[in-house]
């Protein structure tokens, strides 16, 4: 009896030892169900354009991006013109955050002295979880104001006349870190036309995405197909294939297109270059973020 | 005899039970590096922290998605490019108190404390040692401790374009109010 008693207790004793070790397991289980119901996607593209068009991307709240970009001329005109860099036209922007969801720009493009200004807002967010969201969705609207000096003084310019807008949801799906896929359906609306027969309205149908070759570069692509174009046949779809380098702060976008428009308003129904011509141009886009306001355990 | 078994039985088995746990939700946690180009600092208030006061384990799970950082896009790219928050979404610390004779748990009182544990980053884990200070004081247990890591034993490499920016030692800095798991 006693025996057995002794070979119970020690047994007993082994089994409290065993507790006693799984009990860091066991104070760690108490945490097994907390953390967030709804993990949102993020950085589905390094910045706020792919390549020439944008992407869903939106600058933080408080934060505000400077956005240096240059399209400079064909590749095919030669030594002469430098392959083209002796010709450039740039536009240079500002983004800011007001929030997380909604974000305004300014800007101005050298092609046709043009000022832009623009809202994107962030409709629906990618998420897992809780609340599964396949994509996410922006709407992004921008007005462009011509500010040209008339060329023809016989005929009375109005303002409106100056105005052109683009329209444009942004659906993209973030299928994998190095994946992600846009659709951009886009509206163009030209207040003045070049003749009567043009359309003041261009439909198009944007595709873009990106690859990511590191974790800090990757290949861009972006396609602007139109389904009506001008009767005029010299305009051509833009097409644009990119390379991202992320250095922090800093986003350089480097790539070729045959669009020299840098606003969505020229290059998505103004595309003239024919890539098979080597009617391509070199382009970048610099952006650096600057951060005006602080989050909130950061005030001091 | 079988009485006696029984309430051996019962005893032992209540062992585990009787073991007091103390808890929290809210426990903050922030990192800081500095080099003369680049201050990086990131802080979060949802951590989860456990300590048993009677086996000395204490474990901390901090998700990497609740830290913020003075740049929401630091953030992202902590989250996306450096740790990976989506495969490894939290770092753990499971440890123990090495010195859990010399500390009066029910005594209220600061004392200091080592924990030896193995703490896991980035899928990586790594047995690390930390001094900090338990402080008793109305049935509450307050830690805190810092501790320098190498990001480099977690398997989290600089890039190229930044690598004079970004120290390589972090100095992480744990401060828990515990209370008593009811």
């Amino acid at each position: 009896m006693r025996k057995t008693l002794v070979l119970i207790i020690v047994s007993f004793c082994f089994i409290g030892t065993a507790f006693s070790q799984s009990d860091s397991t066991n104070l760690m289980n108490l945490f097994a169900n907390s953390g967030p119901k709804t993990v949102y996607t993020q950085a589905s593209f390094k910045t706020t354009r792919i390549v020439l068009g944008q992407s869903v991307e939106m600058p933080a709240k408080g934060d505000m991006i400077l956005d240096i970009q240059h399209h400079f001329g064909y590749i095919n005109q030669g030594a002469y013109q430098f392959f083209g860099l002796d010709q450039a036209t740039m536009r240079l922007g500002f983004e800011y955050g007001i929030t997380n969801w909604l974000a305004v720009a300014i800007g101005r493009s050298s092609y046709n002295k043009t000022y832009d200004g623009s809202v994107k807002i962030k409709l629906l967010r990618q998420s897992t979880g809780a609340k599964n969201m396949p994509i996410t969705l922006d709407y992004f609207g921008d007005m462009g104001i011509n500010t040209l000096k008339p060329q023809d003084l016989s005929i009375h310019y109005y303002f409106s006349n100056r105005l052109v807008f683009l329209n444009q949801l942004l659906i993209a799906r973030k299928f994998s870190p190095g994946i992600t896929l846009q659709l951009s359906p886009s509206l163009v609306h030209v207040n003045l036309v070049a003749t009567p027969a043009d359309y003041n309205n261009i439909i198009a149908l944007g595709t873009g995405g990106r690859i990511k070759i590191t974790e800090h570069t990757s290949f861009n692509f972006e396609y602007y197909a139109m389904l009506n174009k001008q009767p005029s046949s010299v305009f051509r779809n833009s097409l644009s294939v990119g390379f991202d380098i992320e250095t922090g702060g800093h986003v350089f976008q480097l790539f070729l297109s045959n669009s020299q428009g840098i606003i969505g308003q020229y290059f998505i129904p103004g595309t003239t270059g024919n890539w098979r011509n080597g009617d391509i141009v070199f382009g970048f886009n610099l952006t650096r973020t600057f951060v005006l306001k602080k989050p909130k355990a950061f005030e001091k | 005899m079988k009485k006696f078994m029984l309430a051996a039985f019962v005893l032992l088995m209540a062992v585990p039970t009787f073991a007091q746990r103390y808890i929290t939700k809210n426990g903050y946690i922030s990192f800081y590096a500095a080099t003369k180009l680049e201050t990086i600092e990131a802080k979060s208030n949802q951590v989860d922290c456990a300590l048993d006061t009677q086996s000395g384990f204490f474990v901390v799970k901090a998700l990497m998605r609740s830290f913020i950082f003075e740049r929401a896009l630091m953030q992202e790219h902590f989250n996306e490019e450096y740790v990976q928050s989506d495969k490894y979404p939290d770092a753990t610390f499971v440890g123990k108190v090495e010195n859990l004779k010399d500390i009066g748990f029910s005594k209220p009182g600061t004392y200091p404390a080592v924990i030896t544990g193995k703490l896991t980053i980035h899928g990586i884990t790594n047995t690390i040692t930390a001094h900090g200070t338990f402080t008793v004081a109305d049935g509450k247990i307050a830690g805190s401790a810092k501790f320098p890591i190498t990001i480099g034993d977690y398997g989290i490499s600089i890039p190229a374009p930044v690598v004079g920016k970004i120290a390589k030692s972090f100095l992480i800095t744990v401060k828990v109010d515990l209370n008593p798991l009811k």
